[in-house]
């Protein structure tokens, strides 16, 4: 079982939602975050005062998908987020130990 | 009888009460003015200033505006109208103050008349003034001064220093200003010199905010801003129009140079942003027009269409350099720059209507331009009454302060109450709950 985290640019949320219920995966979790990275911040202006914003509003994509999906998973993401420009986002994928669906108690791979 | 005798004998009374019959249509324009002048206040200019405030501090900044409306106003009520309007008995006094005939409003009645309207709507229409002049000044120490110490400021600077100010200025034959013939039409010294000087002082003397000028302190909304610009212009149809003191054609001539002055300011504000600053805010078309409404307030019945473009313009570049160069480079704290806008357009305003405003003795008020044409001394009355004005509010401001804040034991918020946000550690209310 692999974690499968993806932050990507605001707009392109719905895009990835549907290219992923395509493959198949009917569950994850999102949150609006923020964060910079390559990217760097905006600047605003009020009455000629400039405030540099670093932060930049991104989503966070979560999914936990069994080991043999994770590549069309990740590649699904890749291509439904891309936009070439810089700011594009990131995907991380790590170990998960263990699942438990809190209704029946089923475990691991059944609990997906 | 002969019919050009009983003409005459018809006329007589228009001829003999002239000054003392009410006119339906002057006492309607003046409560509308009124209204819309007080709208200017809780509603224009709390949501301008509250907008610009950061999101932990726009209750406070509205109640410091709402609350400045209401105390100075039962002030103006309590003793405010007397020092202003009344008349002094010795004319030593009447100079600056026009004494306590009128405290309470004792001595007036209900039948007494201002001209063609009756006097309790001209004690109504004046209060609202009084009110906005003080409230003006909260923009510049807003998010740290304590409640406390702003409300007892409010109450006694509407006595110590509008109300003299006013009386100095508008007070009649005897006083300061008025006899000297300086040309405010609805208070470019009065109300905006003197509202942004006391904010400058006020802001100066309690300090700046934590943090400031380092970290970024945004507006809560924009929006709100706007929205409080375009509630302040729409007012002051009032406040400028409603100085005529009648449904008259003066009154035609100040709400049209308004409307010029404010818009051609706007653009001016916006084009100027634009170019330096490469982006057009809708915070810079708000302040634009603000600047503008100020700039033609003491010119709005006295100049030509050509003179409400100069000034609208002109007046608007003066504060926008006040807003972009000179607070940066001064350092002082005058948050929403009750200074850089209300006082640098007034004093713009109030000196240019020496220079522009048309020699026409149906306009003019008596001076040395309608006396005489004397256009270089008309001017110098109005330097003379900035001056008079600037120094009379400089100090009585300072001295204000110190009461106040000897009252209130202390002028400022605690540390920890100033970096939570004044909205729930002084009222404890929220801006918005999710």
């Amino acid at each position: 079982m692999k974690k499968v985290e993806a932050v990507i640019k605001p707009f392109k949320l719905e895009d990835v939602k549907d290219a992923l219920a395509e493959i198949g995966i009917d569950g994850m979790t999102v949150s609006e975050v923020k964060g910079y990275g390559r990217q760097k911040g905006h600047s605003e202006l009020y009455r000629g005062a400039e405030y540099v914003v670093d932060f930049l509003p991104k989503i966070k994509m979560e999914m936990v998908v069994a080991e043999d999906m994770v590549e069309q998973v990740t590649s699904t993401i890749v291509e439904a987020a891309r936009t070439g420009k810089i700011g594009d986002g990131k995907i991380f994928v790590s170990d998960i130990e263990k699942i438990i669906r809190i209704r029946t108690g089923e475990t691991d791979e059944e609990a997906i | 009888m002969k019919k050009w005798l009983i003409a005459l004998l018809l006329a007589l009374p228009t001829f003999v009460f002239a000054e003392d019959t009410l006119d339906t249509g002057d006492t309607a324009w003046m409560m509308m003015s009124t209204a819309l002048v007080l709208l200017m206040t809780p509603a224009g200019l709390a949501l301008f200033y509250a907008g610009m405030t950061r999101s932990k501090n726009v209750l406070n900044t509205y109640a410091m505006v709402f609350g400045a409306f209401v105390v100075a106003f039962v002030v103006w009520i309590i003793a405010g109208y007397s020092i202003a309007f009344g008349t002094a008995e010795s004319a030593a006094v009447q100079k600056v103050m026009g004494g306590f005939s009128n405290v309470f409003l004792n001595g007036i009645k209900w039948t007494d008349l201002s001209g063609t309207y009756p006097t309790y709507v001209f004690v109504a229409f004046q209060g609202t003034f009084a009110a906005i002049t003080v409230a003006i000044a909260a923009g510049s120490v807003i998010e740290r001064i304590k409640f406390s110490t702003w409300l007892v400021f409010v109450a006694i600077w509407g006595l110590v220093v509008y109300a003299p100010v006013a009386h100095m200025v508008w007070g009649g034959d005897g006083a300061l200003l008025f006899d000297a013939g300086a040309l405010d039409f609805a208070g470019g010294t009065v109300v905006h010199m003197n509202g942004g000087l006391a904010g400058l002082v006020l802001a100066i003397l309690v300090g700046k905010r934590a943090g400031y000028p380092k970290s970024a302190m945004k507006p809560a909304t924009v929006l709100l801003t706007a929205l409080g610009a375009a509630l302040l212009w729409f007012g002051w149809y009032g406040f400028n129009a409603g100085s005529a003191f009648g449904a008259n054609a003066i009154a035609g001539v100040a709400l049209l140079t308004t409307t010029i002055a404010t818009a051609a300011a706007a653009i001016t504000w916006m084009l100027a942003e634009w170019l330096v600053y490469k982006k057009p805010t809708l915070l810079g078309i708000a302040t634009g027009a603000v600047a503008g409404l100020v700039a033609i307030t003491p010119a709005a019945g006295f100049v030509s269409v050509g003179g409400a473009f100069i000034v609208g313009i002109v007046g608007t570049l003066f504060a926008f350099w006040g807003v972009t160069v000179l607070k940066k480079k001064l350092g002082y704290d005058d948050s929403l720059d009750a200074f850089g806008v209300h006082f640098l357009a007034g004093l713009f305003g109030a000196l240019a209507t020496g220079l522009l405003a048309l020699k026409d003795n149906d306009l003019l008020w008596d001076g040395p331009l309608k006396e005489s044409g004397d256009r270089m001394g008309q001017f110098m009355v109005q330097v003379e009454s900035v001056v008079v004005v600037g120094l009379f509010t400089l100090i009585g401001t300072v001295v204000v302060y110190y009461i106040a804040t000897a009252l209130t034991g202390g002028s400022r918020v605690d540390e920890e109450s100033e970096s939570m946000g004044l909205d729930e550690s002084v009222h404890g209310e929220k801006y918005i709950n999710n």
